[in-house]
């Protein structure tokens, strides 16, 4: 053994013990929770497939996983919007900064403030229905959060709406990484703003596009706070999404094992999607 | 002309990404009237800060502060301790099991971290940490990506600090605190500023630990006041306010930190 390999273990130690019992166990215990009869009172028994044949024909769970891949639907909009809003804001104009600031305080912003503040905004009465009716958008005020049909999509923007900044971040900084010397020699060939973004500007950008696309269907799929905080899943269940109905049954009904069958299933569709978005958004060979 | 669109555009983002605080500001400092007046107010009239002082008078304000104060304390100073010491070593020691150990750390990347919170639960439960802040900070103080980038500050100082420092006899611990950590302070800023605005607002595992409402933090106990008032959303928005305050300074004085990279880039 060297030197260096006994202090490296010892230096190691105190943060692996932690991702130990924080990180892998949760892991790979609740992995096994998930089959079996588990709670705090009784002994444990091997139940099998109960707990996900259970989930599967309840019909909230299967509402929530319908959710969890409606909310995929966002994923689009935040990184085209995104990469825009990153376009937009790196030049050097006047007052730039206080732009990239705006739109990142959403980010830093406390989730149960953006129910709040959103439920405020959503409210019948509220500053949303208020403008829209001001404009002749909507004929009557529309019940953003209390329709079971729209609730969903609701969420589905303030999660958008805190999710922008974060990801222009991301692509901004990106986009300076772009030696300005090929966009230089582009302009010198002819080719205009619209041709250099396509040509030069995308492609350098892919693996950051790949990586944001990832994080941001992960991110899809693992809505829950934002339930909670704004509608705590209903009206009438529209609005659950898999991971709150794990939250639901598992911290509020103590049906652990339920939640975790439930969690267990979304682990397997993060775990899956991403490996299948690393597999697209690979960079081609050339 | 160009750069007036371009102004539009930006200026239109914006007032959707500030409208709501805006508005929630508005309703703080009114007298009358609530959120849901009809038409809502988007200026102030006769503005006061009554509704603060309301706030402060009913709901314990100022203990939820300190607890978000100590959390956020707590969890900075523990995560720069343990995740420094483990990027050292990766970073700049050559030891077997040094590629495993960082494939471990790189995999809890990918897990989905949401889905521990259940089998955490049940952890803290067990070492009976339930309504402790040790049960609240303790599962946040290592992040992978808290060592990644610490490892990466670590992979930039010098080698020939290092060998002279070994030359003279000083042991690895006296290079780590002496030398490799002044060294890298600016990137322990970073890691500490963003930890710091992640654990004030950190909503759910605090909920879940904590059942007292005198020990909740700021970002579950301002919930709190909507089950309280109701419907004087007026107070409701000033305990909003207030919540979102400190966050807000933090980020403001430390806006290069959270864009890294974004001014810099352009030399």
């Amino acid at each position: 053994m060297s030197r260096h390999t006994l202090a490296a273990w010892l230096f190691l130690t105190p943060a692996l013990l932690v991702l130990a019992v924080f990180s892998f166990w949760p892991v790979g215990f609740g992995s096994y929770l998930a089959f079996t009869d588990y709670s705090l009172i009784r002994p444990t028994h091997w139940v099998g497939l109960d707990n996900f044949r259970y989930i599967f024909e309840n019909e909230m769970f299967v509402t929530g996983l319908r959710n969890s891949v409606v909310f995929l639907l966002m994923v689009p909009f935040v990184q085209v919007g995104a990469l825009a809003l990153a376009v937009l804001v790196n030049n050097q104009l006047p007052g730039i900064r206080l732009f990239r600031a705006a739109f990142y305080v959403p980010v830093v912003t406390t989730v149960s403030v953006v129910g709040i503040m959103w439920g405020f905004m959503f409210h019948e009465q509220g500053a949303l229905n208020y403008v829209l009716l001001l404009f002749r958008l909507v004929d009557a005020p529309v019940g953003w959060l209390s329709h079971d049909g729209i609730a969903l999509f609701a969420i589905m923007f303030v999660t958008m709406w805190r999710g922008l900044g974060w990801y222009m971040v991301m692509y901004l900084a990106a986009l300076q990484a772009v030696p300005a010397d090929m966009q230089e020699a582009a302009i010198l060939d002819g080719a205009n703003r619209w041709q250099r973004f396509w040509k030069i500007t995308v492609p350098m950008l892919r693996p950051t596009i790949a990586v944001c696309t990832i994080l941001s269907v992960l991110a899809a799929l693992k809505a829950y706070q934002e339930v909670d905080v704004l509608t705590q899943g209903g009206p009438m269940n529209s609005t659950f999404t898999a991971l709150y109905y794990a939250y639901d049954q598992g911290l509020k009904h103590l049906k652990l094992p339920r939640a975790l069958a439930a969690s267990f299933i979304v682990s397997l569709l993060c775990i899956g999607i991403a490996l299948l978005c690393l597999r697209w958004l690979k960079p081609k060979h050339r | 002309m160009k750069k007036l669109a371009h102004y539009l555009v930006l200026c239109a983002i914006a007032l959707l990404c500030v409208f709501p605080f805006w508005w929630t500001l508005v309703t703080a400092v009114s007298t009358e009237g609530n959120v849901f007046a009809f038409p809502p107010t988007f200026w102030p009239k006769a503005p006061s800060l009554d509704n603060f002082a309301e706030v402060f008078r009913v709901i314990p304000l100022l203990t939820f502060f300190r607890n978000s104060v100590f959390i956020a304390a707590c969890t900075v100073l523990w995560k720069l301790v343990l995740c420094s010491m483990a990027a050292y070593p990766l970073a700049r020691m050559r030891f077997r099991g040094r590629k495993l150990v960082f494939g471990l750390i790189l995999a809890t990347l990918v897990l989905p971290s949401e889905v521990n919170f259940l089998v955490n639960f049940i952890t803290v439960t067990k070492l009976s940490l339930v309504d402790t802040y040790t049960g609240v900070i303790l599962p946040n103080v290592v992040t992978a990506v808290a060592i990644l980038l610490l490892k990466q500050a670590f992979e930039e100082v010098p080698q020939d600090l290092i060998d002279a420092a070994r030359v003279d006899g000083a042991s690895e611990w006296t290079i780590f605190t002496r030398i490799m950590l002044p060294l890298i302070a600016p990137w322990l800023a970073t890691v500490g500023i963003l930890t710091a605005v992640e654990a004030w607002n950190e909503y759910i595992w605090p909920s879940i630990v904590m059942s007292k409402p005198d020990e909740f933090p700021l970002s579950v106990g301002v919930l709190y006041l909507r089950g309280t008032f109701g419907s004087s959303t007026r107070v409701i928005a000033a305990g909003t306010i207030l919540t979102i305050l400190p966050t807000l300074a933090a980020f403001l004085f430390a806006q290069r930190f959270f864009m890294r990279g974004m001014d810099g880039a352009v030399k």
